[in-house]
């Protein structure tokens, strides 16, 4: 070989390697499977660094509720772990108007007992549900729970309860904070709807709130006892066969119509969570929806007269992922909130990565649109992830991120992947029908994962704490619930985790940081306002949080706001929208207090 | 008049077959250029025109520049399209870099793997092996499908078929694609799956890019007839073994495994006489 072919032989051979080199070491980076100590040393370093810690504290507040899986039909055994792994949620609620937050975990399996735990103020917690009437409701005949979401849909002052199933959804009415009574028969709901996300909003600003109900399986099959194996998704990505959605207006009396066809919902993706803010500054709540195997749908809101679906013009809805989330939140301190919605990642095989959608578009605009922030902000390969919350776990004044991560975690060492990508892969004839899916003989898939916790950062980027802020965390997490539970000025997470106890965590907070909370309570909005998004601005940031009637992934958040403010002693101005479109300001409010704050009857500014 | 009409018929059938013999290279480009506007159309395969572009410059470019440096000499282009197009389907990533890091691989290596002055791997095989072998965080296969649109399969199978049979490659693909079917239900009996479980990867976007492209490319494939049986053969055997043993990318791993072996000693055995492939039948990757 000459000379003058020899060196760039050598050259183009060694830029050859070095870029295998470097892919090599590119790819070593990450892990879900992050296996941790809990150490003494742990909570005093998580403190001084990040300023809190997460400390599960089940026993200690004597919580020992444990989720148990729905049955499925024989015809499904073989991938019964597939099929029967959601059903763990849990919601906050102060049914019994005590100032302190209660929680209420879902059970799944046939005859097993959901748990409503009432705050005792002193830490612990009691098992009522069976007092109230709320534990035994799940049954073969009328279907096992998979959510529940509560409101005061009748406006008497004390919230009641929706219950969703795979089955027959339930209404609960709250007599007084003393007992609930069933209430389902003559409301309107429909007879069966195989869901795993409901939602309260008042998509027509008339005062009473409204429900929605999203369908997963085909509401023709009870997945007990199934005639067929085809009820499967007919793609990974494209399956239409989920499903069908429910609008329920609430026409008062306890009474609700199906008004799902004449709004436009008609869609039936396989919808798991669901979300509603006022994105166009109209005043009425736009509605998002994750979906898995199919892309996200966002529903523009026509004063409250229908719904357009218009996902793929606000941007969310070009790349369909396996959507499981929904979850609101201003990540950047603009009054700009956004949506997080979770999906799948598992190394080296499906690479989906979540999604922050942030507004690009003034409130104001007729048709949002949104970017997708967050690979830069690193909020976007947390794992399989379910349920996920918006919270400022050290009161700093930025929303931190807490994922619940984890599919099935079955035998160690073990992964079904190989077996799912098979079917999945594949033609709709192929997938669609169960009998086609290799047996998980007892296989994990993406199992043993830990839940992600990321601190946001004055520079906008999150800083993954996972291994550092609580012990670890490798349940199969569902549900995340935020909740002050302790009354303290600091918020607590509450995870429901699959075919396990739920994680109770006590966030363990020494940082000097303030804080504000509100209570709205409607008088001529609906009587829990939600839909009323209040902006807090202070030290030159503007933080806006919308009152929700459940969101995230099967889960709903404490009813009360509260918004950190790190070291600053002053708020300048509060401005709470009312649903009704009053509009209430408030100068310099207390700080490190819970505010309750009624609807004034006209604006005050 | 029928006749005149028909002698005019055949005449343009004539006229038209001249043209495609005489441009036959850039018919390969094309029906990638098809199924990946079929695929981003009707379903939207791609998640984002960025990473397809940056995989396509980089290969083209990473062409232009090694052909003159290492080489001498300047290059059909058409190969290093089919690479990046492969690359920008075939790999799924939220970031840029590894689609360019990808299409670089794949053209670096059919520059520094030679022998007898031929490079033996099918180059984006080799790239695209590679980035999924390392299980990484930002790297995975293509895996979706084409929905339920019968439609859109059989045209891709259609004119994948006319094509690899104009470029005399029919045989590979259809030695594979029975072997396949054949293991398929050798699996299944020994894996106790349904045997439409085993065949569902074959009705996936990711097997008609490997079937028509890579396991046919001639300048990678052996110069018999009956070696090209043998070696697509093999590819589904170890493909077999592979997807025993759970691995995804079985097609890409078994190809990276015996295409190099089987050209380097198809190589040795015709030192003497290289055939010289006709421009005509490359289908270049």
């Amino acid at each position: 070989m000459s000379t003058s072919k020899k060196y760039p032989k050598i050259i183009v051979t060694a830029i050859f390697f070095a870029l295998l080199l470097f892919t090599f070491f590119a790819s070593r980076d990450h892990s879900f499977r992050t296996h941790m100590r809990s150490s003494s040393d742990q909570k005093a370093a998580a403190q001084k660094t990040f300023g809190f810690y997460l400390e599960p504290v089940n026993e200690a507040a004597k919580i020992l509720f444990r989720h148990t899986a729905p049955e499925v039909d024989p015809k499904l055994r073989h991938i019964k772990m597939q099929i029967a792994s959601m059903g763990a949620a849990v919601s906050i609620c102060d049914f019994d108007n005590d100032g302190w937050n209660d929680i209420y975990f879902t059970n799944s399996a046939p005859e097993s007992k959901n748990a409503l735990y009432h705050n005792l103020h002193n830490g612990e917690f009691e098992d009522v549900a069976g007092r109230m009437q709320l534990a035994d409701v799940n049954t073969k005949d009328a279907g096992v729970s998979m959510g529940a979401v509560w409101c005061d849909y009748d406006n008497d002052g004390f919230k009641d309860m929706l219950l969703y199933k795979w089955g027959k959804p339930e209404l609960f009415k709250n007599v007084g904070g003393e007992k609930f009574e069933r209430v389902t028969e003559g409301s309107g709901l429909p007879s069966w709807v195989n869901a795993n996300s409901a939602i309260w909003f008042d998509f027509n600003n008339d005062g009473l709130t409204d429900i929605f109900i999203g369908g997963y399986y085909n509401e023709a099959f009870h997945l007990d006892s199934l005639n067929t194996t085809k009820i499967m998704p007919e793609s990974f990505r494209y399956a239409n066969n989920g499903g069908r959605n429910f609008l329920l207006k609430n026409t008062g009396n306890g009474k609700f119509e199906d008004v799902t066809t004449r709004y436009g919902l008609t869609s039936t993706k396989w919808t798991l969570a669901a979300a509603a803010a006022d994105f166009t500054g109209d005043g009425y709540p736009e509605l998002y929806i994750a979906n898995d195997y199919n892309v996200d749908e966002f529903y523009v809101n026509k004063k409250g007269e229908k719904f357009e679906e218009k996902g793929r013009e606000a941007g969310i809805g070009h790349i369909p992922k396996s959507g499981m989330n929904a979850s609101l939140g201003d990540i950047v301190n603009e009054g700009k909130i956004g949506v997080y919605t979770t999906n799948i990642t598992e190394k080296g095989v499906l690479i989906q990565g979540n999604n922050y959608w942030q507004p690009r578009t003034e409130q104001s605009s007729a048709q949002p649109s949104f970017v997708n922030l967050a690979g830069i902000s690193g909020i976007e390969n947390a794992g399989w992830s379910y349920g996920a919350q918006f919270a400022d776990l050290n009161n700093d004044g930025y929303m931190d991120l807490y994922v619940a991560n984890g599919f099935i975690s079955a035998k160690q060492n073990t992964s079904y992947w190989y077996d799912y990508s098979k079917v999945t892969g594949g033609n709709s004839a192929i997938i669609g029908d169960a009998k086609n899916w290799p047996d998980m003989e007892g296989k994990s898939q993406s199992g043993y994962e830990q839940d992600k916790i990321w601190l946001n950062n004055p520079d906008g980027l999150f800083e993954d704490v996972s291994g550092k802020v609580c012990p670890p965390a490798t349940y199969d997490g569902r549900a995340v619930a935020i909740a002050d539970l302790w009354n303290r000025g600091v918020l607590d997470v509450i995870v429901a985790n699959q075919n396990n106890i739920p994680t109770v965590y006590k966030n363990n907070s020494e940082n000097g940081n303030h804080w504000i909370a509100f209570d709205l309570q409607g008088t001529v909005s609906n009587a829990d306002a939600i839909g009323a998004r209040v902006e807090v601005e202070w030290d030159g940031k503007k933080q806006a949080q919308v009152v929700t009637g459940g969101m995230g992934f099967s889960s709903q958040n404490q009813h009360r706001l509260q918004f950190g403010i790190g070291k600053s002693n002053e708020i300048d101005q509060v401005t709470i929208y009312w649903p009704s479109g009053r509009v209430d300001k408030i100068r310099n409010p207390e700080i490190n207090k819970l505010h309750v704050i009624k609807e004034t009857t006209k604006t005050n500014k | 008049m029928q006749q005149e009409k028909r002698i005019k018929n055949e005449s343009q059938s004539s006229a038209l077959s001249q043209w495609l013999k005489k441009n036959f290279q850039y018919v390969p480009p094309a029906f990638i250029t098809l199924i990946l506007l079929v695929g981003q159309f009707t379903f939207g395969m791609l998640e984002n025109f960025t990473s397809l572009v940056a995989a396509i410059v980089t290969s083209v470019l990473a062409e232009i520049i090694l052909a003159r440096v290492v080489l001498g000499t300047r290059k059909n282009l058409a190969s290093a399209y089919i690479t990046g197009i492969s690359v920008g389907i075939l790999i799924r990533s939220n970031m840029v870099w590894p689609y360019i890091a990808t299409s670089l691989l794949s053209i670096l290596s059919k520059y520094v793997f030679r022998y007898k002055d031929r490079h033996i791997w099918n180059p984006s095989n080799f790239g695209i092996s590679w980035m999924l072998a390392l299980y990484s965080v930002n790297v995975a296969g293509l895996s979706i499908q084409w929905g339920s649109n019968l439609l859109a399969v059989s045209v891709i199978w259609g004119l994948g078929l006319i094509i690899v049979n104009r470029a005399k490659r029919l045989h590979v693909t259809v030695t594979y694609v029975l072997s396949f079917i054949i293991l398929a239900y050798v699996r299944c009996l020994i894996t106790g799956d349904a045997f439409l479980a085993e065949l569902s990867p074959l009705t996936g976007p990711m097997y008609q890019l490997f079937i028509f492209f890579m396991i046919t490319d001639p300048p990678t494939s052996v110069s018999t007839k009956k070696g090209r049986i043998i070696v697509a053969i093999l590819v589904a055997v170890t493909e077999f073994i592979l997807r025993l043993n759970d691995l995804i990318y079985a097609p890409f791993f078994a190809l990276f495994l015996v295409g190099p072996v089987a050209k380097y000693f198809d190589l040795k055995r015709n030192a003497a006489t290289i055939p010289t492939l006709k421009k005509t039948e490359r289908i270049p990757a």
